[in-house]
């Protein structure tokens, strides 16, 4: 990078690197809100229906609520890494989004390793959460952490087969381009072998198809959600890496969860359901509005990760949580071996 | 399913009747009284005689007979000296489906009582809590120590008959 | 080569204070856990925390001023409490007992296994991660709890069953209401067997875990349900028959180790939903049987029973309640001695909690389905 710092350049590179946020905290509110929602109508309840109309105010509350208590650290905490690892967990889900495309002219930086990008960033939230065990002098805590830190680089694994196979398919790592590989309607998508490879997607669609349910259950793995939750699960380590934070520092603990829940299924909708494509053709395109399409892309776009947010939660809701050796055995024992089969047949089908 | 004379009579062939084990009565239920330092080989022998087969303990209760001499303090308490603490152990056979209480006595100077933890591990509990509100002392018990009761509550047993509350627990008011 | 890196990187065990305040230790039990990593060398309880002194209320207390402390033991079971505690105190007075109030202790504690049974299964689940079951457990619960309202006014801690009869007759509406929540409750546990019982995740989590082996189990003393998930077939309804239950028909379910070896998590669990079946059948018949009469009639004025001793002993929820009462022929017992179900029962728990791992302890506890309230009495 041997470019002059300029004024206007320098905004506008920060107006980029804003608009995620615009969207992170209205989409945590909300996530958290329907997460509730979502868990009380699986479970016969109600659910917040109090503050403002439809319970829809119940979080900003919570937030408010947070925001004014006591900022406690605990006495024998580290309280320099007590301090740091909310950031970094929170600093790690932002990052990720610098990569995901939200449209065809939206992409918080267009690198061409944006695949790779997302999965090495998300190395910070394993230093956060590490930091934030230690640092509390709990022995929960450091329990939490440990589990979590072993979980999220064991997840890795299979995550980056599923990536390496993609790159075997598709050549690109740029999420942008392999977005734009999907184009034009759903036939096109990552789960039915991507346009422009004639004959050759019809078989690779099993093994597609498969990749994509392990990116699913690794990613679920990597945000520390039902089943896997066993870094923060209730029953058996209190709160797990966040036992002794408060107020603000729990409240970025949370937020960088539900950012951290959109970008992974960001990440599933952009490899393998078309990313912003539309599943059919662009009513922008219809009326002739060029300027509508990228509107529509990003509807898209939000639409597709918002539903595998929904299905994270419903999972989260129906299922049990796994024991910490159950959990890699998962990994180890199935998801490496069937990507990495799924990684070779993928090879043979386009190399051979 | 053998009756409770049966039982006694069994028991009778083994130990000796006068010293060791008679029977008592105790409003509608039988008992077989068992001199206290013998408990523990009766234990063992219900246990594995196989046709006794006593293989669970059901209960074991420690109790303060309160019948010792009672001198009485000016502000209504009392104080006992003299007399006896007893145990009493349920134990039934589920596999021969009878059942049979014991009770043994030893004096409250010097209550002492061998352990049957190590015949029916289950009495491990039952001692310990015996122990703590009773004051009883279970004479090879693998781990005699409070269990209900705070472990370092040094103001005796709270289910004697005679006990007192202390004034202060740690520096907290106990009366209230 | 191995050798080498072990020698160089110096371990230590870790002690882990699980509780008195913890989700999951169902209570303020304290279980002092050593871990090697995340397995478990040596676990043991420490217990009084909940220590409410009512062996020595009861000395103090009249016989019919003590039912309402017996309530409060296992509050989620009282109404069994309270029958076994009448049964012993009965058995003193030698009393004939009208046989519609049998009917009605019958039902009464048939309900409130069900009830008891559904908080267990449902905490089971939260325990292993589940949040859903519980929430449909303690809905169905809840019903049980409004029957139970119905008859006698509050909802958790009764004092219905008295020394020689109930407090009050049933209401008009009992059997109807009561017959239309049998109706109701049997798809529900269908429900629950779909959502939580034959999960692929939640048997991994229990199955294997935490096996009693039979001996073990009548060696401790163990009783109930744990017992039976073992596969004992001891159910003091069967083996001791107390009230009315020698009228009815039902079958004692055993764990068959259908998940895994028996006698794991997975099958004290399923016992309990099998009984829940069972207890619908007793429920059925006793709604069907039932005499009309006075409830009232064998209420003695003054409960002075002779000098004596008596053990009573029904089959609660979680196991074998005895009240072991000695009587001095005055108005107060001299001796009150109970047998908590769940103090035998967690007896066992270090035993087998040993060379598991810390998720596998909150299974364990879970399954062993303890209440505090009775263990510390």
């Amino acid at each position: 990078m041997n470019q002059v710092f300029d004024l206007p350049n320098f905004l506008l590179i920060l107006l980029y690197a804003v608009v995620p946020l615009l969207f992170i905290i209205p989409f945590a509110l909300m996530a958290v809100f329907f997460e509730r929602k979502i868990s009380a109508w699986i479970q016969n309840r109600i659910g917040p229906n109090r503050t403002g109309y439809w319970g829809l105010l119940q979080t900003t509350a919570d937030i408010l609520k947070l925001m004014q208590k006591e900022d406690i650290v605990a006495s024998g905490a580290d309280k320099k890494l007590f301090l740091l690892a909310p950031m970094l967990v929170f600093m790690g889900s932002y990052a990720a989004y610098a990569a995901l495309p939200f449209s065809s002219i939206y992409i918080g930086t267009n690198i061409n390793l944006g695949v790779l990008y997302m999965v090495a960033i998300s190395g910070f939230v394993v230093a956060g959460i590490i930091f934030a065990g230690w640092a509390s002098d709990n022995k929960y805590s450091i329990m939490g952490s440990m589990r979590s830190a072993s979980q999220l680089i064991s997840y890795e694994i299979p995550t980056l087969f599923v990536i390496i196979s993609i790159f075997a398919v598709t050549q690109e790592l740029n999420l942008k381009d392999i977005s734009e590989m999907q184009t034009a309607n759903i036939l096109n998508w990552g789960i039915f072998g991507y346009a422009g490879l004639g004959f050759k997607r019809i078989l690779l669609i099993p093994a597609l198809f498969v990749l994509m349910i392990i990116l699913f259950i690794s990613t679920l793995a990597e945000t520390n959600r039902t089943p896997f939750d066993l870094p923060e699960a209730e029953s058996e380590l209190v709160a797990g890496f966040h036992t002794e934070y408060s107020g603000m520092k729990f409240a970025l603990f949370f937020l960088s969860e539900y950012a951290n829940m959109f970008a992974v299924s960001a990440l599933v909708a952009s490899l393998f359901l078309g990313g912003y494509q539309s599943p059919f053709g662009y009513l922008g395109d219809l009326l002739n509005l060029p300027w509508l399409v990228p509107l529509e892309q990003v509807f898209w776009f939000l639409l597709k990760g918002l539903l595998l947010v929904g299905v994270q939660m419903w999972m989260r809701w129906s299922l049990p949580r796994l024991r910490i050796d159950q959990l890699m055995k998962v990994c180890w024992k199935y998801l490496i071996p069937i990507g990495f089969v799924c990684f070779i047949y993928i090879t043979i089908i386009m190399y051979v | 399913m053998k009756t409770f004379e049966e039982l006694f009579e069994i028991l009778k062939n083994k130990f000796n009747e006068e010293e060791d084990i008679s029977t008592h009565k105790e409003g509608n239920e039988d008992v077989i009284l068992i001199a206290a330092p013998k408990i523990n080989l009766v234990a063992t022998f219900l246990k594995n005689e196989p046709e006794l087969n006593f293989d669970s303990l059901i209960l074991l209760t420690g109790v303060d007979d309160e019948n010792g001499e009672k001198t009485t303090n000016e502000d209504g308490s009392f104080d006992l000296s003299g007399g006896t603490l007893s145990v009493y152990y349920h134990l039934e056979s589920t596999s021969l489906k009878h059942k049979l209480i014991l009770k043994t006595s030893v004096p409250r100077e010097n209550p002492v009582c061998p352990s049957v933890a190590l015949v029916w591990r289950g009495s491990d509990w039952h001692e310990r809590e015996a122990y703590d509100l009773i004051g009883i002392i279970f004479d090879g018990h693998p781990n005699l120590s409070r269990i209900l009761m705070p472990y370092d509550w040094e103001f005796g047993h709270p289910l004697r008959k005679d006990y007192k509350n202390p004034e202060f627990y740690n520096g907290m008011k106990v009366p209230y | 080569m191995t050798n080498i890196i072990e020698s160089k990187l110096k371990t230590d065990e870790m002690v882990l204070n699980m509780g008195p305040q913890h989700p999951s230790t169902h209570g303020v039990l304290r279980v002092e856990l050593k871990l090697d990593g995340e397995k478990i060398v040596k676990a043991d309880s420490h217990l009084g925390y909940l220590h409410r002194c009512f062996e020595k209320h009861c000395e103090a207390m009249t016989y019919p001023q003590i039912i309402p402390y017996v309530d409060r033991m296992d509050y989620l079971a009282a109404m069994s409490n309270e029958l076994g505690y009448v049964l012993a105190v009965e058995k003193l007075l030698k009393i004939e007992i009208p046989e519609r109030v049998e009917y009605i202790r019958v039902i009464m504690a048939e309900f409130q296994r069900i009830a008891s049974h559904l908080v267990a299964l449902g905490t089971f689940g939260l325990d292993t991660g589940a949040f859903t079951p519980f929430l449909y457990t303690f809905r169905d619960r809840e019903k049980i709890l409004t029957l139970f309202e119905l008859t006698c006014g509050a909802r958790l801690l009764y004092n219905y069953i008295w020394v020689g009869g109930v407090s009050h007759d049933l209401h008009p509406d009992f059997i109807r209401l009561a017959k239309e929540f049998i109706e109701y409750f049997r798809p529900k546990v269908v429900e629950l067997n779909e959502l939580l019982t034959y999960n692929k995740i939640f048997i991994e989590r229990t199955a294997n875990i935490g096996v009693l082996p039979p001996e073990l189990a009548i060696n401790y003393g163990v009783s109930g349900p744990s017992l039976r998930g073992s596969g004992v077939k001891w159910d003091i309804r069967r083996e001791d028959p107390y009230s009315i239950y020698d009228m009815f028909e039902f079958d004692i379910p055993v764990g068959e180790g259908l998940a895994g070896t028996t006698g794991d998590c997975w099958d004290r669990y399923y016992v309990r939903i099998l009984e829940m079946e069972q207890s619908l059948r007793i429920l059925e018949q006793a709604l069907d049987q039932i005499p009309e009469g006075d409830v009232s009639a064998a209420v003695p004025k003054r409960v002075k029973p002779i000098d004596g001793i008596s053990y009573a002993r029904v089959e609660n929820p979680k196991g074998e309640l005895g009240y072991f009462i000695i009587s001095k022929g005055g108005l107060q017992p001299f001796r009150v001695k109970v047998r908590p179900p769940s103090f035998v029962n967690l007896s066992v728990f270090s035993e087998i909690a040993k060379g598991h791992m810390v998720a596998d302890v909150v299974a364990i506890l879970g399954s062993l389905d303890i209440v505090l309230g009775e263990i510390d009495r």
